[in-house]
């Protein structure tokens, strides 16, 4: 190993080795992973020469797990345990996901990200996705013969820092080195760019599974600018999906379904809208497990009407980052499609109105990111040639504020400013002798900071007891090249320095990373009988604080005579759980789970009433 | 080559010491300077992962240069006027009017959702703008007034937040 590496910047350290580094599409529905050989970047296989997997991971019962198309199959008979779309709940609270009535999920409220409940315990939507990219990681290695030096992963660009952080995390989590998080319509304009050398300035029109991105780019020799983006990250192909699928429960006349028929039903109308882009009618029939049948026809007038506010939906992001580009429709010189959901005929006809012109549609909407992902990897680990300088100046989505007085955001930074970025501002003190300020970090574009989304809270201490309004207090944001936000604060007028960094607070620290990778290391060491002990252990005292905090939310969902066996369940789990019988403390856990059933499905109903009170139908 | 960063924001671009200024000079030299300092030129070289403190400068000095306001007021600092005598909020009376008269018309079509009288807002207020920033060329670049300049940089301010209100309205009813 070379202790001392001398370079000049721009140059590699060592010109001659070639790096392994790959770019990773984490999709709603999809994932790729991608990397340049000799020159050409390239989706990598599976054994099956198939460069997607779906992204779908099944928990079995026996503690096995299940991926992408090995995992579909189960689909239909576990659906509570084969999780799809799990994007979509990245970073996100119970009250942020939309048809949530819909999903077959045992769901748990906990601070800042929603978790699921399977029969291998709960996950956080960070872990699942991490199986999904330990995956990609895995197949990349077997291609490439060797380990990865980085890689780089994409993400929405319309993604704000919770769900950037939750994205990172589990790729580290997967045991990737993540070289940078790259926005997804970007990604796209790259491999476009590089490919038919333009110039000018593009839209990239990215409608994907789950979410959907504008982002208008200007290509000038070597250099993509961004200059500005928008979205909708609860926008995508699977809620065409659910109005087919809400549309058949409609017209089928059938009783509400079983999970495992909901799902039945979804995977059928995902069928019937890809059927739909080839032709002009499809059948929507099925035979449910309930043994009712499902005999429908649909017609392209029939999915084009139902799904024409969802295209209209689509359309305002676009006018959003024109407005905020400065720009006419009549200004671009091009549009890019990515993601599946764009090869539908009426959302290109929809763009192609819009721009007053036809939308380009040559490279593979499936597979566009992974490639500009894999250039950008290729890129950042120094396998580029000298003469091949080309350069992405991303913006940040969404602006960043601080709470004021009166529930207000202050922004700090404004969206579309070009990444990195730091901004300071001063506040001061309202008391007298006032020795300690909060702060609440919000991101969004609305004025009330209740609209914006809460990334992190804190508080400087030890500012120097002063009159009012005689404190300096330098608050200062910075946003990396990923992205991601950090906030420091200081009192400078007295030269006393009290300053704090903060991680927004659903993040993972690198110490809590390092620790599951760590015990992760560590188990596959272990004997067998100690590691399941030790789940057994942490997994009951999951179960233990979940009650404790559901018993003080809600306690009053439940009757004396229901309560008094589940807390007597809770203390004979709590003495098991200092012992060392695994048997013993897995029954314990199965009986509290087993008792606190009614009590969950109850406070899920209340959760999910809250979620929908004041929202009409038409809006789920 | 080395960027030196403690330069001020119109050497740093190598550009000459003035309001009017040519953007696709601007744009070129931004381009270029990130083209040296920014992260991912580094990525691959040990110790450098992090290292944006180039790049964060530069992106400083192009966003303050870019828009009008930001860049004159970045002129009149170089002078060595007080930020507080740029900014203050004192406005020439017979402004006050006219501002009164925007906020309302504004806040009228806002109330009752129309979008075309926004739109016509709009671009009254870019033909508006386009003239304040003409005056300001000429007090800065030409008579050298900056004291009628800063009066002038306020009332750009203004029109520009009307701006951002407008956006904000039409960006609530493209639903």
């Amino acid at each position: 190993m070379a202790l001392l590496q001398i370079a000049e910047p721009g140059q590699s350290a060592a010109p001659h080795k070639h790096r392994l580094a790959v770019g990773i599409d984490l999709g709603t529905t999809n994932s790729l992973v991608a990397t340049v050989r000799n020159g050409i970047a390239v989706c990598l296989t599976d054994g099956q020469g198939r460069s997607r997997m779906p992204s779908v991971v099944h928990y079995r019962e026996d503690g096995g797990i299940e991926l992408g198309f090995n995992a579909m199959s189960t689909h239909v008979s576990d659906p509570r345990n084969t999780i799809v779309s799990v994007k979509r709940f990245m970073g996100r609270g119970l009250a942020d996901v939309t048809h949530i009535e819909a999903m077959p999920y045992v769901f748990e409220e906990t601070p800042g990200m929603l978790r699921l409940r399977t029969v291998q315990g709960s996950k956080s939507p960070v872990e699942i996705s991490a199986e999904l990219l330990r995956a990609l990681r895995e197949r990349a290695e077997a291609s490439l013969g060797g380990e990865l030096t980085g890689a780089v992963v994409t993400v929405p660009a319309y993604f704000d820092d919770a769900q950037r952080q939750a994205t990172r995390d589990a790729a580290r989590l997967a045991g990737l080195h993540v070289l940078r998080l790259l926005n997804e319509p970007t990604a796209a304009a790259v491999a476009y760019g590089l490919d038919n050398a333009s110039e000018g300035v593009y839209a990239v029109f990215d409608l994907g599974g789950g979410t959907f991105d504008l982002s208008i780019l200007k290509l000038t020799r070597g250099v993509f600018e961004v200059l500005a983006t928008n979205g909708d990250t609860a926008l995508g192909g699977d809620d065409f999906d659910h109005r087919l699928y809400c549309w058949a429960l409609d017209h089928a006349r059938i009783a509400p379904p079983s999970a495992e028929d909901a799902r039945r039903l979804q995977m059928a109308a995902r069928a019937v809208k890809e059927l739909l882009t080839v032709s002009e009618e499809a059948p929507f029939r099925l035979r449910l497990g309930s043994g009712e049948e499902v005999d429908l026809t649909v017609t392209r007038a029939d999915f084009f009407g139902m799904t024409r506010p969802l295209v209209q939906k689509t359309l305002v992001p676009v006018k959003r980052a024109l407005r905020d580009a400065g720009l006419l429709p009549g200004d671009i010189k091009g549009v890019v499609m990515v993601g599946g959901a764009t090869r539908m005929p009426h959302v290109q006809r929809a763009v192609a109105e819009f721009f007053g012109q036809e939308p380009l549609t040559n490279l593979d909407p499936d597979k566009v990111v992974a490639l500009g992902a894999s250039m950008q990897a290729n890129a950042l680990v120094g396998n580029r040639r000298e003469d091949d300088h080309w350069l992405l100046l991303d913006v940040i989505p969404l602006s960043l504020g601080l709470e004021t007085m009166g529930g207000l955001s202050e922004k700090i930074i404004p969206r579309n400013a070009t990444l990195p970025v730091a901004r300071a501002q001063e506040f001061t003190t309202f008391k007298d002798g006032q020795t300690a300020m909060s702060f609440h970090v919000v991101q969004g574009e609305r004025e009330l900071v209740a609209d914006c989304r809460s990334l992190a809270r804190f508080e400087l201490r030890g500012i120097p007891p002063m009159a009012a309004g005689a404190a300096r207090v330098r608050v200062t944001f910075q946003v990396d090249a990923d992205g991601l936000l950090s906030v420091s604060a200081c009192e400078t007028s007295t030269g006393v320095e009290a300053s704090i960094h903060v991680k927004p607070s659903y993040g993972l620290t690198d110490d809590e990373i390092a620790g599951m990778l760590r015990s992760g290391l560590e188990h596959a060491s272990d004997d067998l009988a100690a590691r399941a002990l030790r789940e057994q252990q942490v997994e009951a005292e999951r179960l233990l604080e979940a009650c404790a905090q559901a018993l003080a939310t809600d306690g009053e969902l439940l009757g004396e005579a229901e309560r008094a066996p589940i807390d007597a369940l809770i203390a004979r789990l709590r003495q098991l759980a200092a012992r060392d019988d695994a048997a013993a403390l897995s029954a314990g856990i199965a009986a509290l789970t087993r008792a606190t059933e009614e009590f969950a499905a109850r406070r899920m109903n209340r959760t999910l009433r809250a979620a929908l009170t004041g929202h009409n139908i038409d809006e789920l | 080559m080395s960027v030196d960063l403690s330069l001020d924001f119109f050497s740093l671009f190598g550009l000459p010491y003035r309001f009017n200024l040519d953007e696709t000079a601007l744009d070129r030299a931004w381009h270029a300077l990130q083209t040296e300092v920014h992260p991912d030129r580094t990525a691959h070289l040990p110790n450098s992962r992090g290292a944006m403190a180039g790049a964060l400068r530069v992106n400083e000095a192009y966003a303050a240069l870019k828009k009008p306001v930001t860049r004159a007021q970045y002129l009149l600092e170089l002078t060595g006027m007080s930020l507080d005598a740029i900014n203050g909020n004192t406005v020439a009376p017979e402004y006050l009017m006219e501002q009164l008269e925007w906020r309302e018309a504004v806040e009228e079509a806002r109330r009752v959702n129309d979008v075309d009288a926004l739109e016509q807002l709009a671009l009254r207020l870019q033909i508006r703008t386009d003239g304040v920033i003409a005056q300001l060329a000429e007090e800065l670049d030409g008579q050298r007034d900056l004291e009628a300049a800063a009066d002038t940089v306020r009332r750009l301010m203004f029109l520009d937040k009307l701006r951002l209100g407008i956006d904000d309205a039409l960006a609530a009813l493209d639903n």
